[in-house]
């Protein structure tokens, strides 16, 4: 039998506003735009796909299940502007079949750079998760599902079953993802690797006219998930939410392609959903997977040149990270709030260089006119949380 | 294939510029194997390896021969390139690229001087003798009547530039005359007329290729008379190829020219030899930030020094570099005293060849404030010399380079703010430093060349 584990992620980051070399207040974040974003998204894919995957849940009877991580960022964003979209998690959430899964509180970087900021975000998530939801996480996916053997040995520490990552070729080798691993001098910490093939085909090709598999039917696809049988227990369908009413958008039939896949997949009366933790519970691990260096699910490389690629991205992380102790030592919790938003990994990925002339799929999420403005724009909001910082120190 | 190419400064001593376009165009088409009959305008008999022309700016010319003229401050910037498929005509006129009315006659009067000096030697027939008489009769600038330069007013001395004008136009139809060739390309304004005559005479295709329009030179006041030549030039023209798309709607916009006949080419940059790509040495000292071109109102010089004064309100270890001459220099030294920016700003006055090179070579950073520039050839040099740009967005350059700071001309606020963050993190400076000097490999005259010559081949099978 396969198992199909959906894992979605949902996040929006707290875009900044203008800020000049000129500017001392204190707000730094571009209310207007993110309520603007977060209430367009809201409307075209988290109201809609949570009602499928609603409908989904009750017709097939507990038969359907799947994962979410939700980051602390975006649960705050929907209190504030979007106190429905929460409802409707939280109703998925009593369903008794979706599973969360937990991260950074602020979706940050954190564990390259400080990693007590590390624990102490993961923690601070975990709680929240605990009192929206009822549900403790036993999983964990760091940002971005960034991840080495060092981070699984953190996590692990922290008392979690597993994580999730990236099905990197250059990781995996011959070996598939569709197994589950251990990373090593790991005891009980079970690591689940992301099918990309099968992922992007439902999160990015679905659309494209020119791929030899449009138009994806659900028939077809749960074709591909029963063919992991025999050469693989899980079938790891990790995207972002957005892929349902927004990457995709409604037009594509990509409700209906989710509405029809349980049943499918279902029909096969060999193929099931599963939750990440029931996947572990059921499954065994079949080998260690060493991964020493970064990987992520980021663009082809699958590194962290997304984020750190350039000398600018590097100058922003370390300076953020810089300010930790003087900013934590004022117990200022609008200004410590202030400085974690800012550690939010989109800050980092608006300014990459890597394919800015050939505008791609960068630019398309980029509030920035270049990332040159991204950088210039960050850094001067940094300058005032220093400022902040070390003038609070000389109050006290 | 075969052009009759009516053009400018060969080889430039200007930094960017039109001398520059017309040289770099030119050895594109000479490597792809196109070949091409060189004219230009020269006023004083030269043999072939003297400078002295009236190819110098008014400035060089004012200081007198015996300060930077026949010896070239700084020495040859290019070293010569071996043409293979040009030839070169120069034609006696008193023509030089970016002459006003204002600045012909104030290069006449110049001439008039060194040659009753008997420091040059004019020939005869250059200028008609009524109006060597009335040059003679003219009071100073500054003691005529306001007015009397305006554009467009007094016929006979905006007459003079377009009397040499003519002229230059006459002479060309006798040359083209003992000529062969395909196509006539007639390179900014002072030369269409001549081209409609050759075309005419010799009826051969045209295409004239718009460096810069009136709008650009003169913002709303335009002089009617250029502008009337510019438009006949373009409507007679077979093809009218613009420096930019920014170029090609002003072109369409405001000169009536059908968009089917309009075609874009983007300037480029001579890469300089690899002895030019050094690696500055750490400096501990102060940054330079630098402004370098005609101090006119379309290079916007005004924006870089008020922008200048509150960059200093908030980091004060640096030098603003203010590198050119022109008709706003001295408003510009005056609004330096009056934002209390002595000690911060550097006028280096008009320089050339390798003096060029050396300033870029100190920059930290490179600031193209223009109020509307077609293109921009300036920050690729100042790129070629791993100096980071902020261009205008006003810019034909800003259509097609991507690593380079952005902003309105107007926005001093966001240029201050950008020119700080780049004196503030090194990081910035060193990401746009090696970004652009990568993106700077995708500008090559050769690909400019092979696009005329797609031109080109449209107007002769038509």
């Amino acid at each position: 039998m396969a198992s199909v584990v959906f894992y979605f992620q949902v996040h929006q980051p707290n875009r900044l506003r203008r800020y000049t070399v000129f500017d001392s207040d204190t707000s730094y974040f571009d209310d207007r735009q993110n309520h603007d974003v977060l209430r367009k998204i809201a409307h075209k894919c988290y109201l809609p796909a949570n009602q499928v995957m609603l409908d989904l849940v009750r017709r097939h009877e507990g038969r359907f299940r799947v994962s979410y991580s939700l980051t602390g960022t975006i649960i705050d964003q929907f209190r504030r502007w979007a106190p429905e979209v929460l409802e409707s998690f939280l109703e998925l959430g009593q369903t008794g079949c979706v599973e969360l899964i937990a991260e950074t509180h602020y979706h940050s970087l954190a564990f390259l750079y400080n990693r007590d900021e590390f624990i102490a975000q993961t923690c601070q998530h975990r709680q929240m998760m605990q009192e929206l939801f009822g549900q403790t996480p036993r999983i964990f996916r760091n940002t971005e599902l960034t991840y080495n053997n060092d981070v699984a040995k953190v996590v692990e520490d922290m008392g979690f079953d597993a994580i999730l990552t990236e099905g990197a070729d250059h990781v995996l080798g011959y070996r598939s993802p569709n197994f589950i691993y251990n990373p090593p001098n790991c005891a009980n910490l079970r690591l689940l690797l992301k099918n990309y093939r099968l992922s992007d085909d439902i999160a990015f090709r679905f659309s494209n006219r020119s791929w030899s598999e449009w138009p994806l039917t659900a028939e077809t696809f749960a074709r591909w998930v029963d063919q992991i049988n025999g050469n693989g227990y899980v079938c790891n369908l990790f995207m972002d939410y957005e892929t349902f009413g927004e990457h995709q958008w409604a037009d594509t039939g990509i409700f209906e392609f989710l509405r029809a896949l349980p049943n499918y997949v279902l029909g096969s009366r060999k193929n099931d959903f599963l939750t990440v933790s029931q996947a572990i519970q059921r499954y065994p691990t079949v080998g260690e997977m060493d991964v020493p260096h970064m990987i992520s699910w980021a663009d082809t490389e699958r590194d962290i040149s997304a984020w750190l690629g350039n000398s600018m991205q590097a100058n922003a992380l370390h300076d953020v990270y810089a300010l930790a102790d003087i900013v934590l030592a004022t117990e200022d919790p609008v200004l410590i709030d202030d400085w974690r938003k800012l550690q939010t990994s989109d800050h980092f990925y608006y300014m990459c260089t890597k394919w800015f002339a050939d505008g791609d799929v960068h630019k398309y999420f980029n509030p920035y006119e270049s990332p040159y403005d991204a950088y210039i724009n960050y850094m001067n909001i940094l300058d005032n949380v220093r400022a902040r910082a070390a003038n609070a120190g000389v109050r006290v | 294939m075969k052009v009759f190419m009516l053009g400018w400064e060969f080889p430039p001593h200007i930094s960017g510029g039109l001398g520059t376009a017309c040289y770099g165009l030119t050895k594109g088409l000479d490597e792809i194997g196109v070949d091409v009959s060189f004219v230009l305008p020269t006023a004083i008999p030269v043999s072939a390896d003297s400078h002295i022309t009236l190819r110098t700016p008014l400035s060089m010319l004012a200081a007198g021969p015996g300060k930077g003229g026949p010896q070239m401050l700084g020495g040859e910037a290019q070293p010569a390139h071996r043409f293979e498929h040009v030839q070169f005509h120069r034609l006696r006129a008193l023509l030089q690229p970016y002459a006003t009315p204002h600045i012909q006659e104030q290069t006449l009067r110049k001439l008039l001087e060194l040659s009753a000096q008997g420091k040059l030697d004019l020939p005869e027939n250059l200028l008609p003798k009524e109006l060597a008489e009335q040059l003679a009769a003219i009071q100073p600038p500054t003691q005529l009547p306001k007015g009397a330069f305006a554009p467009g007013a007094g016929a006979q001395y905006a007459g003079d530039l377009m009397g040499q004008v003519y002229r230059y136009a006459r002479l060309a139809v006798t040359l083209s005359r003992m000529e062969d060739f395909d196509v006539v390309h007639a390179h900014d304004w002072m030369t269409y007329p001549a081209a409609l005559a050759v075309k005419a005479a010799r009826h051969k295709p045209l295409v004239v290729h718009v460096h810069s329009t009136e709008f650009d030179r003169s913002g709303e006041h335009i002089n009617q008379q250029v502008y009337d030549v510019e438009r006949a030039g373009m409507h007679g023209a077979d093809r009218v190829v613009c420096v930019s798309h920014l170029t090609r709607s002003m072109v369409v916009a405001r000169y009536g020219v059908a968009p089917e006949k309009v075609r874009v080419v983007y300037n480029a940059v001579e890469m300089p030899d690899g002895d030019g790509l050094q690696m500055k040495p750490i400096r501990l000292n102060e940054k330079i930030v630098l402004f370098l071109g005609r101090v006119t109102m379309q290079k916007g010089p005004e924006y870089f020094l008020r922008a200048a004064k509150k960059v200093v309100e908030k980091y004060d270890n640096v030098r603003f570099i203010m590198a050119g001459s022109g008709d706003m220099i001295t408003a510009c030294i005056r609004e330096v005293a009056d934002l209390g920016l002595g000690r911060y700003v550097t006028f280096t006055g008009f320089l050339r060849g390798q003096d060029v090179d050396r300033v870029f070579e100190m920059a930290d950073l490179y600031v193209m404030p223009s109020v509307s520039e077609p293109f921009g050839i300036a920050p690729l040099e100042a790129l070629s010399h791993n100096v980071p740009v902020i261009i205008s967005k006003q810019s034909g350059i800003s259509e097609v380079l991507t690593h380079a700071l952005k902003v309105d001309f107007w926005d001093i606020d966001e240029m201050a703010n950008k020119i700080l963050a780049v004196l503030r993190h090194p990081p910035l400076q060193k990401t746009l430093r090696d970004h652009g000097t990568i993106e700077l490999q995708k500008f090559s005259w050769r690909d400019s060349a092979e696009r005329l010559r797609e031109v080109y081949q449209e107007v002769v099978r038509a």
